[in-house]
Parts: C-alpha cells; structure tokens; sequence
C-alpha cells in the first residue's frame, strides 16, 4: 500500500526520478532485479565449475597442460575405476556413508524424542548439541585427533583404567589402539566423527517433523493401549518418514563429498586403507596435476547421486502427501 | 456399563485453578454432558479421568474402584478427541483394530470384533482407505468403531461434533443417541453447545472456572436453574434477568414475559413499562427486544435490557418505538439472592 502510495507521489512530480520508479515497479523488471543476484551466483559458482568439470573429464587436461582441446571420451573414468585405490576409495566412501546414516537414523530420532520434552536446562542442552555443527570442520577434526591419537589418546587410557585395554585384557597387550593407524579402526573413527558432527543438522530437521505431529495423536495411542514402543514404531516413525527421508538426504550428500575430516584424521592412509572418493580426487587432480583424472574421480557418483536424490524426494513428498 | 464418581476432584496449573472441587456421580449407563464455556476447565476434568492428568488432590472412581495412579492404557476408557486424532498412516481396519493390538488381545478374537463394531458404525466399505481420504462425518464414525472396539467401561466423548460441518452435525448427534441406546455404555460427553448438551445428554453437569453449578435433566437445567451462571446460560437468548429489590434478581424467560393485555389477571411479580427497541421475526417465532423503563429496582442506575419470545403464529402487537405494560407471571419467575446467584427459595418474602 504504502509502496504504490510512494509511486503515486513520485508519479506526480513527474521527473525522471518517477519514471524510474514506475519502470522499476513493473513486476517483470522487479523480478529480474530481485532473482538476478541469485541468478549470478548459482551460474558463477555452481553452474560453471560443474560444466568445467564435465569437460575436465573427458579431456586429457592436466595442471600443465589444462587446455580443453583434447576430447578423450569416457576414457578418463576407464582408466581411474582399474586402480586399486579408486576401488578401495569407492568401497570406503559406501561404507563411511551407509554407517553415518544407519548412526544418525538412530540418534537423530532419539534425540528429537529428548527434545521435545522440556526439561530443566534443556536450552543449555540445545546449545551444547547444536555445537558440533557450529564447529569449523578443521577445528573439529584436531579435536578428534587428539581423541584418537596413537599414544596421547584420553579414550586409550579410560579403556585401559577400565581393564578392557593393555597387557591381559580383553582388548590384547598394548596400551593403545592406533584408531587411525588401522583400516577398520581408521574407518570407524572417520563415522564417529562424521556421525558427531552431522547428528545436530539431522535432528533440526527430525526435530521440525516429530513437532508437526499433533499431541493428541500420542494420548490416543496411550489411551488406546500402545506402549512406549509401539508408539514409537508404529506412530511416530511412521509420521516422521519424509522427514526421515529429508536428514538421509542431507546427511549423505553432504557426508560423501566431504574431505577434510579424512585429510586431517588418516590422510586415507595406511597406505590407501581408508581413502574415500573426494580426498582421492584432490589428491590425483590437483595434488597429483591430473585434472582430467581427478574431475572423472570426483563425477564418478554425481549419477547416481542424482538419481537417489531424485527417488528419496519424491518418496517424502509422497509418503507427505499420504 | 460402569458407575463414574468424582470426589473433590481439584487440578491446579501453579495459581491457576482449572478444577475446583468437583463431585460428581453418573448413572449406570448415563450419556452424562458437560458443559461450560470455554476454559471452564471441562477439558482438564475429561483429561484426568482418561489419564492422561494427574489430579492435584481428590479421586476418581470407576464402579467403586479408585482408579487413580492407573495408567491410560490400563484404564478402560476409551477416548474420542475433538479432532478424531485417526492416526493418519495406517487403514481405517489398522486404525479400528489399533487398540485390541495394542492390549495383546488374541488375533483370532479381531476379525469378530472388527465385524461388530463395522457393523454398528456402518463403516464397512471404508476399511482399506485412508483415514485422510474420509469426510468428516465418516472419520467421526471411525474413530467411535475404534474407541468401541474394546468394550470399553468408559465412553469420553471431547466435542465430537465440533469439527463436524453444521449441515451433518444434528444427524451425527441423532446417531451418537442412537449408539448409545444400543451399547448403553456409560458416556461423559464435553461440549461447550448447550444445544448438544440438552438435546443429547440423559443429564447436564454445567460448569464453569471449575466449578460445578448444576447437575439436572435438560428440563430442570431449564426450568429451575440452580443459580444466576445457569439462568443466564442455559436457553438462548437466556433467561432476563432483573434486579427486583437489592437483595434479589429475578429470572424470567423470553416466552414467559407477556403482554399485560394479553393476561390482565394474575399474580405477578413483574410488571413493568417496556419501550420496545426492535422486533425480529424468526421463522419459528419473533423475539421482541427492549428496555424496562419502570417497575424495577433502580440499581446501578443501569438500563435493563429484555427480551421477549411470541410463537410465530401470534402476530405481536407491539413495534419499536413504542412503550407497552409486561408482565412475569409468579409461577414463571425464579429469583436469585444478588450476592452469592445462588437460587432463593421460591416466591417467599417478595412484596409484588
């Protein structure tokens, strides 16, 4: 109101000033002006690298050499999928995911049914579990490297004053257990820390559907006989489904195309044990200068990622609309 | 069919008071309403007896039997909610058969009881669709299958007509009577529309800010309301209600206050001059509203409004702009002490 009210006036003193304003006020031009800056960024920033990317990938470009003019084929992807350490990056990077979200499915429910009680302190709780996403993930990850540092480790000495860990204990004779030194105990520890820190975006996003569900739902239930299980089973998760969907989403887009919790924790060593696909990319593209190699490694999963996001979205609206 | 006793039944939010000191006892196989206005505290007495509140101090008893400290899963009451609260993921056989699941009774007995409750809801056709593909009138129907699938000792009924459109609402209410007569389970049924209430219930339990006013047929809620929140509630419009003396208001009825004209002998406790404001005609009547200009106390020097109600085949005599003489009959009008509402003794000690 007070917008065309403004124009009205300009529109009076009939300068230059006003037919500025009246062009400016067109929807169509309104539009433009407002989407443009969004418009720019997404095609600078997301829109070239990716089609810079596809075109690195099938070229023979390297860092020396990055002119585009070589069209190779598919050939970059057959020769990157024969190496060993592709093959064990592909492996890792399945297993590091299918584990992160099996752990954030569990605790990311749990934790919304903790949170939508109130509690005494519940606010400094909030806080306190929302920190780890806050946490730079550099910073985050010395944390854990000193958590599970081959001799220094705090978790080492709690098992071993426990006498689960050191000369005759279940754990066998040494006094630590060389969390990233080993690949299965590497691997482990690259979900813990993976599940630490996208636990709290997940459970924002449980947290907005477990509080959509009416109160009276549950008191039905309770009158209706269920128990806490069945209640959770059969009422909440099931109301909690495209939300479910939605942190699985999230959680492994973003846990499968993130490097530098492994770079800082193994740097996908021993040897390529716990490598995983976006580190190995770096590490051939731009470390080893085979761009075209390293943009093949890094597109490798973009279809089928595509096609899961595409199948898990349509299932939440579905299962939504339901 | 089960006997529902409340005994000084008190519930406190910290200072605030949302039930205070609350005894009440049904019949056996009672359609028991309440009724009150909104926030009278008729949602957390029906949410302490399902369980789902603790009361603060008094008791609840179900055919004797405490049933306080009792879980609602283990109370057999059975609860329908002003939104039905169908779960929404499930069938409506899921939906239906959800309570006798969830108390472990054996499947072989689930097939018969699913027929029976069917059967008596009419909702057989409707078992493999979606609670949120049903109307509101067939999502009511569903949940009554479900709240009866278990026999329950308890029927409590939260405003189940409310999210009902108005044009099935009077035959939702027919039906619910009619589930009733035929299971004559015990039912509490919490409604704010006294027309609910009156045209449903067995009796009324009328309260208000947690307390209990009255608790009478729909006749004697009318007819001799206890004290001035009842008068002044029940009917609509409600009863006129005219200071007569300091110490006492009396209650008359639209209906009841007539022309002198038209009854000039009797015995009358009111009698004043009118000056008719405006006159509504109803389909089924007319209501005549205006303001007393004499024949009452003058207390706060406030004008009194009243109103009066003519069956539509009477053709009032009266028009706005004009002043007539009204009167309210002895036997028609009920007088409350102005201090506490409560009802006085009838017609004693009034000069006329």
């Amino acid at each position: 109101m007070s917008k065309a009210a403004a124009t009205v006036a300009t529109a009076r003193d009939g300068g230059a000033l006003a037919r500025l304003a009246r062009w400016l006020d067109q929807p169509k031009v309104l539009a433009w002006l407002m989407l443009g800056p969004a418009v720019l960024y997404v095609v600078a920033f997301v829109g070239f690298p990716f089609v810079l990317a596809i075109a690195l990938s099938l070229s023979d470009a390297t860092i020396g050499d990055p002119s585009l003019d070589n069209f190779v084929g598919l050939s970059n992807y057959a020769t990157v999928i024969q190496t060993d350490a592709f093959q064990l990056a592909l492996r890792n990077s399945l297993i590091v995911t299918a584990g992160v979200i099996c752990l954030i499915l569990v605790l990311a429910t749990l934790a919304s049914e903790l949170l939508v009680y109130s509690f005494r302190g519940k606010r400094l709780f909030q806080t306190l579990f929302i920190l780890p996403w806050a946490m730079p993930v550099s910073l985050a990850a010395i944390v854990w490297l000193w958590f599970l540092d081959s001799t220094f480790s705090p978790v080492d000495w709690i098992l071993v004053e426990l006498g689960v860990l050191g000369p005759g204990s279940p754990l066998g004779p040494y006094s630590h257990m060389y969390y990233l030194g080993r690949e299965w105990l590497g691997l482990a520890s690259t979900i813990v820390a993976d599940v630490w820190r996208m636990l709290p975006l997940a459970t924002i996003i449980v947290l907005a559907g477990r509080l959509s569900i009416p109160e009276e739902r549950f008191e039905q239930a309770r009158i209706d006989g269920a128990g806490v299980f069945r209640i959770l089973f059969r009422i909440t998760i099931p109301a909690l489904k495209p939300m479910l969907i939605v942190a699985i989403l999230f959680t492994s887009l973003l846990v499968i195309g993130e490097m530098s919790m492994i770079e800082i924790l193994t740097r996908g060593g021993p040897g390529h044990s716990t490598q995983v696909l976006p580190y190995w990319a770096y590490l051939k593209g731009i470390a080893g200068g085979s761009l075209a190699q390293g943009a093949a490694i890094a597109l490798f999963l973009f279809p089928f990622l595509l096609v899961v996001s595409v199948l898990a979205l349509r299932a939440a609206y579905r299962a939504q609309e339901a | 069919m089960s006997v529902l006793e409340l005994r000084a039944l008190e519930k406190h939010y910290g200072r605030i008071q949302a039930v205070n000191g609350f005894d009440l006892k049904s019949e056996e196989g009672e359609l028991l309403a309440i009724l009150g206005p909104s926030g009278s505290g008729k949602s957390t007495l029906m949410r302490m007896i399902a369980g789902l509140e603790k009361p603060s101090s008094g008791d609840i008893l179900l055919d004797g039997q405490s049933v306080l400290g009792i879980p609602p899963r283990d109370r057999n009451v059975a609860m329908v909610f002003q939104s039905f609260a169908l779960y929404p993921h499930m069938s409506v056989r899921d939906n239906i058969l959800f309570p006798l699941v969830s108390r472990k009774v054996p499947k072989s007995q689930h097939q018969a009881k699913l027929d029976e409750v069917t059967r008596i809801l009419e909702v057989d056709d409707l078992l493999d669709r979606r609670p949120t593909r049903l109307s509101g009138g067939q999502q009511q129907k569903v949940a009554l299958a479900r709240a009866l699938v278990r026999d329950p000792e308890l029927f409590v009924f939260d405003e189940p007509l409310s999210s009902l459109d108005a044009q099935i609402r009077s035959q939702a209410r027919a039906e619910l009577r009619e589930l009733h007569d035929r299971t004559r389970i015990t039912t509490l049924y919490v409604t704010h529309d006294q027309l609910e209430a009156l045209g449903l219930a067995d009796r009324v339990a009328v309260i208000n800010k947690g307390r209990l006013h009255q608790v009478g047929t729909p006749r004697e809620l009318y007819n001799d309301p206890a004290d001035l929140f009842v008068a002044g509630f029940i009917g609509n419009p409600p009863m006129n209600l005219l200071p007569l003396d300091e110490h006492t208001v009396a209650g008359l009825r639209p209906e009841h206050l007539r022309l002198h004209a038209d009854a000039p002998d009797g015995d009358y406790v009111l009698d004043m001059q009118v000056a008719i404001e405006h006159v509504e005609y109803l389909g089924s009547e007319w209501l005549g509203y205006g303001t007393v200009q004499s024949g009452l106390a003058d207390i706060d020097q406030q004008r009194q409004h009243v109103v009066a109600r003519l069956p539509a085949s009477i053709e009032p005599r009266f028009s706005p702009g004009e002043q007539w003489r009204f009167v309210g009959a002895r036997a028609d009008v009920r007088l409350f002490d102005r201090a506490s509402g409560e009802r006085k003794a009838s017609q004693a000690g009034v000069a006329a």
